[in-house]
């Protein structure tokens, strides 16, 4: 039996629990302690936690360094895209009025699709800043 | 001699803050291996957070998330700015580890007192 | 107050042990302190945020350039006087500058009547969000959280630039370092 079957059952348990409560953290950001930067952060600690025990080439083969480089970008096009769909339909960059017909619900929707973003950009910058420490010590 | 204590009294957890400020300071000064001033650099700056979140305490309140069986809450301006300010140093921080992990493949060692002696040395060989 | 006194202890510890692994797990205690300290002071969000960022992923980028460079301090060579007598006068400095700040937890100070306690009455009535900080961030103060990102992606651009090998590359690589 291998030293570290343990950890590796301890693992297995957790991950999908803190997956789930980082999704928990940023759908909840409107009415608890939380949002996209919260959220994003214990994401990667899941994706970390998972690396270390499991081993960086499994690691590799679930989440693919190409898909944590591209989310940093992608993120921070979904926010900065609502902001320019407002400035191209006519009001102020990053006012949420055009988006939706009630202006309180705009406020609430736009709130909700910017969170989404900053969820996207800080889970893979942080991912793709420790594939980046961990693949250089290895060639 | 009331005035006096009681300003220390009431400012007395500003200046345990500016202690553990201070010390942050001194680690990031006096200390030459470069990982250990970053570490003191983020002891420092989460100091100044704590600075930063106490004047915004009230006595009785809660946290500022509006509910209807509260009245008075926190000052959420700034939880705001302090929000963006832990991102910014967790940012600044993996820049100055990656640096750092340049520099040890360049040149060998991580501490300042080396690193000084040896760059004088190739400046004077050029 | 004890937490403030624990995380003046581990700050003696980082400043004094030597082996760094040992510093850095004082270093995710000491996260872990603050982000209690902070929840004291009725800042729930800032806390875990606090802990999420300092405890975790802090931490684990402090043991991999602990992995790809030496994990032991050299002994000082200095004298700790001179950063001490700094520290200390910067110390005095300060203390003096937060002589008139008001009491804590006060109510009418100018801080806590101005535009925070308007936030916290106008932001339900536009915005349907009863979390306060989360609406502030992300609609009243939203261009600034749009400055964050973009530094978490300049922050991701740079580790990358600075450590990332090409694939195949031996060619570029080896170039670059002829550059040198």
């Amino acid at each position: 039996m291998r030293l570290d079957v343990i950890l590796r059952v301890v693992a297995k348990l957790f991950i999908p629990f803190i997956l789930l409560f980082a999704l928990y953290v940023q759908f909840h950001g409107h009415y608890s302690p939380g949002g996209g930067f919260q959220a994003g952060v214990i994401a990667a600690a899941a994706v970390f936690l998972y690396a270390i025990v499991f081993g960086l080439d499994r690691c590799k083969q679930v989440v693919p360094l190409a898909v944590a480089e591209a989310a940093v970008w992608i993120g921070v096009a979904i926010f900065a895209g609502t902001g320019l769909i407002a400035l191209v339909l006519g009001w102020n960059f990053l006012d949420y009025t055009p988006l939706f017909a009630d202006p309180v619900d705009a406020q609430y929707w736009g709130i909700f699709i910017v969170e989404l973003g900053v969820l996207v950009s800080v889970t893979g910058a942080m991912v793709a800043i420790f594939y980046a420490f961990v693949l250089r010590g290895r060639q | 001699m009331n005035g006096l204590i009681g300003t220390i009294v009431e400012h007395y957890n500003y200046w345990i803050t500016i202690a553990l400020m201070m010390m942050g300071l001194y680690i990031v000064v006096a200390k030459s291996n470069m990982i250990k001033t970053l570490i003191g650099m983020a002891i420092f700056q989460t100091t100044v957070y704590l600075l930063y979140l106490s004047p915004g305490k009230i006595v009785g309140g809660t946290a500022p998330i509006t509910a209807k069986q509260f009245e008075v809450y926190a000052n959420p301006l700034p939880h705001v700015l302090i929000l963006t300010a832990i991102v910014v140093g967790v940012a600044s921080l993996a820049m100055g580890l990656a640096l750092t992990v340049r520099i040890y493949e360049a040149y060998g060692t991580i501490e300042e007192d080396d690193l000084v002696q040896m760059v004088d040395a190739e400046d004077r060989a050029e | 107050m004890g937490l403030l006194t624990l995380i003046a202890v581990v700050t003696v510890g980082v400043i004094t042990v030597r082996n760094l692994f040992a510093v850095t797990v004082l270093f995710g205690a000491y996260s872990f302190l603050m982000a209690s300290v902070m929840l004291v002071l009725d800042a729930p969000d800032v806390a875990l945020t606090e802990a999420a960022v300092g405890a975790g992923v802090s931490t684990v980028l402090l043991l991999g350039a602990l992995y790809l460079t030496r994990t032991e301090e050299a002994p000082p060579r200095n004298s700790p006087l001179v950063p001490a007598a700094v520290a200390v006068i910067t110390g005095l400095i300060l203390i003096w500058g937060t002589w008139d700040l008001p009491g804590f937890g006060l109510a009418d100070t100018p801080v806590n009547t101005g535009v925070g306690q308007a936030y916290i009455e106008r932001t339900y009535e536009e915005t349907a969000v009863p979390n306060v900080v989360t609406a502030v961030l992300a609609t009243y103060r939203g261009y600034d959280t749009l400055g964050e990102v973009i530094v978490v992606f300049a922050a991701a651009i740079g580790v990358l630039m600075l450590l990332r090998r090409l694939p195949a590359g031996s060619d570029e690589a080896s170039s670059e370092e002829k550059e040198k």
